[in-house]
Formats: structure tokens, C-alpha cells, sequence
């Protein structure tokens, strides 16, 4: 096989689709480090991007993939890596320069047990916390979590627009479940999707400021050898990139930073909403979890027992004010992680005393089960 | 003198910039000349460069050159340039580090650029300790010299650059210092005019640190002790064992030409591509 199946149906792997769907939105520069379960990513890449004359690299480790998945957004490649867990660890200071230079890239974490090596081949979604706090000082973040094969290669894509669009990195996490996974899967026709084209900036030379603050808080970027010569640095900057300590242009830089993302939300929530105006208890979940909330949904139908679903989508920015919206009336709401508990207390933060906050925790390197979903609403309704 | 100032301010955010965050004496800014002044004679184009860096008083240069400049993480300089090299290979890509940056957080980095090799030119000021910080021990540091973190003598043995990164197999590796800047200036020229991997060591006085805890004296002094204390290859190979010994050896170590790993690269697509329709 070779390229992006347009319109074939076909057996896709979660994984596969991720590499496809890179390949979809014009991916010109891979880097990467082999990890379980993200390998697939980067094997497929390996094979696909020689062959359009795209450019792939193994680095040393995963410090070096994202520092190079950097440099070549900067030279003015789309630019992607994929790793896991440990190797999500080690990208977190990248991460928060490209947050800081505001570079576009996707990175994608296939999330596996933890912490350490812990489970290396099993499911789990200990990292959504780290995706949003993992590297150090306060930084935007968008963070799509998939729940199965299409997600994967269509957030992909998302993935890349939204980098482009709002000039920050953009965290793709299917758990290992999704990943690994395999689903029948038409893809769809080559003119059917949207991509982002990258953004240039079209004034003179001399005008030219690398982070320029426009109404969106976000500005063309200029390329490395574009003509347009241009400072990047990690240290806070002014609006020409060169280092300042000048508290408004801190403050300044700080404050955009935010709101590029605070003040566009719309644009980025996400989420998969499911009879929850008519039901009092809601199973509210992301990724592989989903899809036994969806058999559970069918399987409590059955017994005349009404839940709703609420899956976001876009994990972070967290959609603060629909959940308030939605879910701060109802009498219970069950929050099912593979982890020990994360996103649970963002839904606490934001519903009242009166709402019961039910957590179902799954650490072991297993899937929750919609047998396991069925039990936990049976017992709280 | 006043002549010359036209050509450098070319390369330089001199109205914009300036004054730099060197300490007086401190050898980085001459390294900054001869590299402005093998470009100059290169002829190359600003728009054409990018320089890059890490974190240190070496990686502070990108914001005095008008080029595509890019100041990175600690020790990653050369991991962010192989990106930029690979994504826009027109990029004539320069690196520029201290001993720390390239050889402790940046080491893994270093040997995997000189095994590739990796279209970069690799500018490594060494001044044998991390000076930003205030003056501890790093992978150069000799032993017995005192640091802020060595406080009792260095105990570790240090690492040859040179031998490291021509072992690894940079196709080009060289050592100047400061002192012998014209020597310098064709080494940096040299190097930037091949392929693949590139490094050059450049030795420079740390006075505020370094020379302040080993007594090595001022600026001049430690001038002094680079004329005294290095001696060139050729004239090395000329003299016998025992007038050489405990001098550190100046010039070109390792001058091959093997095909860089972007040329490589390319080579693959073309070999792979043909018959796939795009």
C-alpha cells in the first residue's frame, strides 16, 4: 500500500490511521524514537515519506525528536512526532519551548500504564493531567482524544490545522486500545477533507514581527529562509522574538498566550453528547472508554434504565461551561478512567455539592468493561 | 579600523543589540569574528544561515547576528539544526555551543550529528567550565582545576572533543583557540565550506570564572596561556615527544569527505520514489 487510501474501505489499525491521517494533512518532517504502542506511527511514516520525497528521521531519543520536530516547523515543514508514556516524560521540555516559541507541530501520545515503564503493552490514560500541566510554567495546551479508527485519522488532520491555526502544539492521545485496534473504515475522497494551508506573513521585510499581536492573538509565521529574518528563543520575548524583561512585554507575551486559546473555545470544543437532557445520571468519558459506555447505554436501555453520555472530545482546553451547563443538574454523574483518578476532578470543579461525582477507577492495563459500567449505574441509580 | 566597520555591522543587529552579555576578557565574542568573517569571505548570504544554539554564554550569540537565528534548550542545538537542516536543506545550518551544552546535557546529541553526519558545522566554545552559571565543573574541565562545584580539584577525567566527535565520525574536526585568531578563522572557514559533520573546538579564557578560581590570572594572562600552552600540528609533528608533552594540539584532525546524511537522504527518496506515482 502506498499513501492515503482515498475512499477505499478498508481494515485500519488506530495507529495506521494516525500515520495516514499525518499523511493526509501534508506531514513533511517526522522525527521520532520507538516506543510500544506508538511504534506503528513511525514505522509506517518510515515506509510512506521517502517514497513522496518527504522527510523522516529516527532520532537518539525522544528529546532530540522533538527538539528536531521543532527546528523543522521553523524551517517550514508540518511537522509531527509520536512516542508513549516514558517518551512523553522526556519531550516535556520541548513541548513547553514550542508552547513558549509558539511552533506549530502535533505530537501524538499513545497512552500506556504507568507511571515509569510500567505497563508497556496495556491501555491506560494516566497522562491527561501531564498533557495538560507536564512541562513547567503556565502554557496553553490542546489536547484530542480519539475513540476510534475514523477519529484517528480525521483528529490527525484536526491536529494539523488547529497547530497552524492557533500556532501552538497540538497533543493527539488515543489510548492503547485505540491504537492498537482495528476497525473497517472507508476513508473519505481526497477533496472531502480540509487542511489548514500554512500561514505567511505578506508584509515588508523590515515590518516583518515573528510574534506579531493581531485580534486572534495569533500572527503569520514567518519561515527559516524565507527572506524574513527572525530571533527565536525560549527566554520570554518581545513581539520581534528577542529577550525581555520589560514587565508589560512579559505580561504581554503571558497574556496572549492564554487567550489565544481562552478566547477562541469555540472553535476548539469538541464534544459527543448522548441523551443527556433526558437522563438523570450521565457517564461522563473520553477514548476507549467510550465505546464500552456506548455498549453499557444500550445494555441499561434494555433494563428501562436511562443514562446519558458525555465524551469531550477535545480534552483541554476542558469545556468548562457546557459541563456546568449540562451536567451541574443532574443527580449523578460517573466518571470512568483508566487511571486513579484525573479528569474526575475537573467535572467536580464544576458541578455543584448536589451532584454526586462517582469516579470508576481502572489501573490494571485492562479496558473498562460495559459490564463494569452497567454494575457502577445500577448501583448509583 | 573605522573602514572595517561597515562589513561587520552587515552580519550584525549592532544598532538593535548591542551591548553583549560577554564578561570583559571573555573569548566568545572573538569566536563571533571569525565566524563573521568566514562567512564574509564565503560570501554567503544572511538569509541562507541559520544559527543555532543551546543554552549558555556561548548560545547567547544568535541574538547579535543578523541571521535566521534560533536559541534552543540546553544541549539540543544540534537536534533543533537536523530538523531545520531536514525540512530546508537550502539552510546552511551553524551551531554554536559551549563545552557544557555540547559535550554534558548535549552529549548524546553530538555523537549521534557526528554518526550521521549531519549537515551542520558544529562551533564549540570551550572555556572548560559553565560560565552563565557561575563557574562549574564541566566534561572539559581539567583535572585538578577548580570550580564552584570542584572545589577540592576536578576528580573526573576530561573529555577530548576532538577525539570524541572524529571518532564518531564527524567528517570534519579541527581545534583553534582565541589567541591564534587568523589560524582560527581559516579552521571555521574550512569547516564551513564542506559537508556532512562539522566541529570545531574553539579554546577561550574564562577569566570571570574559571581563570579567577585556578589564578590563572586576568584576560591577558589567559591570553598568554593559550600562546603558551597549545601548539600547533605541524609544528608538533616537527618537534620531539618530550617538548610537546602536556601542550594541547591546535589544527585540522580529521578532513574527510564522506557524503552527508541530507545528500543520503535524498538519494534514498530519489532511489525509492521512482515508479511511485505523487
Amino acid at each position: 500500500m502506498s499513501g492515503v487510501p482515498w475512499g477505499e474501505t478498508k481494515l485500519v489499525q488506530g495507529n495506521e490511521a494516525v500515520a495516514l491521517g499525518a499523511l493526509a494533512a501534508g506531514i513533511d518532517f517526522f522525527a521520532g524514537y520507538p516506543i510500544t504502542p506508538s511504534t506503528e506511527v513511525a514505522e509506517i511514516l518510515a515506509r510512506e515519506m521517502p517514497l513522496i520525497g518527504k522527510k523522516w528521521i529516527q532520532m537518539e531519543d525522544e528529546i532530540a525528536s522533538i527538539s528536531a520536530i521543532i527546528g523543522g516547523s521553523l524551517a517550514g515543514g508540518r511537522s509531527m512526532t509520536a512516542t508513549s508514556g516514558p517518551g512523553f516524560s522526556l519531550m516535556q521540555e520541548g513541548l513547553g519551548y514550542a508552547c513558549m516559541t509558539e511552533v506549530p507541530l502535533v505530537l501524538v501520545n499513545v497512552m500506556r500504564g504507568g507511571p515509569s515503564t510500567g505497563l508497556p503493552t496495556q491501555v491506560a490514560q494516566g497522562d491527561v493531567m501531564q498533557a495538560r500541566w507536564g512541562t513547567h510554567g503556565d502554557h496553553p495546551a490542546i489536547v484530542l482524544a480519539p475513540s476510534d479508527v475514523e477519529e484517528c485519522f480525521r483528529l490527525t488532520i484536526k491536529a494539523f490545522n488547529l497547530a497552524e491555526e492557533f500556532r501552538t502544539p497540538v497533543i493527539l492521545m488515543p489510548d492503547e486500545v485505540i491504537g492498537h485496534m482495528r476497525e473497517k473504515y472507508t476513508f473519505p475522497g481526497e477533496d472531502e477533507i480540509c487542511v489548514t494551508p500554512q500561514a505567511s506573513p505578506d508584509v515588508p521585510l523590515e515590518w516583518y514581527e515573528h510574534y506579531h499581536t493581531s485580534a486572534t492573538g495569533v500572527s503569520p509565521m514567518a519561515h527559516f529562509g524565507s527572506g524574513y529574518r527572525f530571533h527565536v528563543t525560549g527566554l520570554t520575548h518581545d513581539t520581534h522574538g528577542f529577550p525581555t524583561r520589560k514587565v508589560e512585554e512579559v505580561v504581554s507575551k503571558m497574556n496572549r498566550l492564554k487567550q489565544k486559546i481562552t478566547r477562541r473555545l469555540d472553535v476548539l470544543e469538541n464534544n459527543r453528547l448522548h441523551d443527556i437532557e433526558e437522563s438523570k445520571v450521565v457517564i461522563f468519558c473520553y477514548g476507549s472508554v467510550y465505546r464500552s459506555a456506548l455498549a453499557a447505554q444500550k445494555i441499561l436501555a434494555k433494563q428501562r434504565k436511562k443514562v446519558g453520555i458525555f465524551r469531550p472530545v477535545t480534552i483541554w482546553p476542558f469545556p468548562d461551561r457546557t459541563v456546568k451547563e449540562l451536567l451541574d443538574s443532574k443527580e449523578v454523574i460517573l466518571v470512568p478512567e483508566l487511571n486513579q483518578g484525573q479528569i474526575i476532578h475537573e467535572v467536580e470543579r464544576l458541578t455543584s455539592d448536589s451532584v454526586r461525582v462517582v469516579p470508576l477507577h481502572r489501573f490494571d492495563g485492562y479496558e473498562i468493561t460495559p459490564e463494569q459500567l452497567v454494575a457502577a449505574v445500577q448501583e448509583v441509580m | 579600523m573605522s573602514a572595517r566597520l561597515p562589513y561587520a555591522y552587515r552580519y550584525l543587529r549592532a544598532k538593535k543589540k548591542f551591548p553583549h552579555v560577554w564578561c570583559p576578557g571573555c573569548g566568545i565574542g572573538i569566536v563571533m569574528g571569525s565566524i563573521i568573517r568566514a562567512i564574509d569571505s564565503l560570501g554567503w548570504e544572511l538569509d541562507d544561515i541559520l544559527m543555532v544554539s543551546g543554552i549558555g554564554c556561548t548560545s547567547r550569540m544568535p541574538v547579535y547576528v543578523d541571521f535566521n537565528t534560533l536559541h534552543t534548550t540546553h544541549g539540543r542545538a544540534l537536534a533543533f539544526g537536523t530538523g531545520a537542516k531536514m525540512a530546508n536543506p537550502n539552510l546552511k545550518v551553524l551551531a554554536v555551543m559551549g563545552d557544557g551544552d555540547s559535550m554534558a546535557i548535549g552529549g548524546n546529541h553530538i555523537i549521534h550529528a557526528s554518526r550521521r553526519n549531519m549537515d551542520i558545522t558544529a562551533i564549540i566554545v570551550n572555556n572548560n567550565n559553565y560560565g552563565m552559571t557561575g563557574g562549574q565543573f564541566s566534561p572539559t574541565t581539567p583535572r585538578g582545576a577548580k570550580t564552584s562545584t570542584t572545589p577540592y580539584g576536578m576528580i573526573e577525567p576530561d573529555f577530548d572533543i576532538c577525539k570524541l566527535t572524529e571518532a564518531a565520525g564527524a567528517n570534519f574536526v579541527a581545534r583553534g583557540d582565541v589567541y591564534h585568531v587568523v589560524e582560527l578563522d581559516g579552521i571555521i572557514k574550512k569547516a564551513m565550506s564542506g559537508s556532512g559533520f562539522r566541529v570545531v573546538e574553539a579554546l577561550a579564557p574564562c577569566p570571570t570564572n574559571f581563570g579567577r578560581a585556578n589564578r590563572q590570572g586576568d584576560a591577558v594572562n589567559m591570553m598568554e596561556l593559550l600562546r603558551d600552552n597549545t601548539i600547533n600540528i605541524a609544528q608538533a609533528d616537527k618537534l620531539p615527544r618530550e617538548k610537546t608533552e602536556g601542550k594541547i594540539v591546535r589544527g585540522i584532525f580529521a578532513d574527510k569527505n564522506e557524503t552527508g546524511y541530507i545528500e543520503i537522504y535524498r538519494k534514498l527518496c530519489d532511489r525509492v520514489s521512482s515508479g511511485v506515482k505523487k
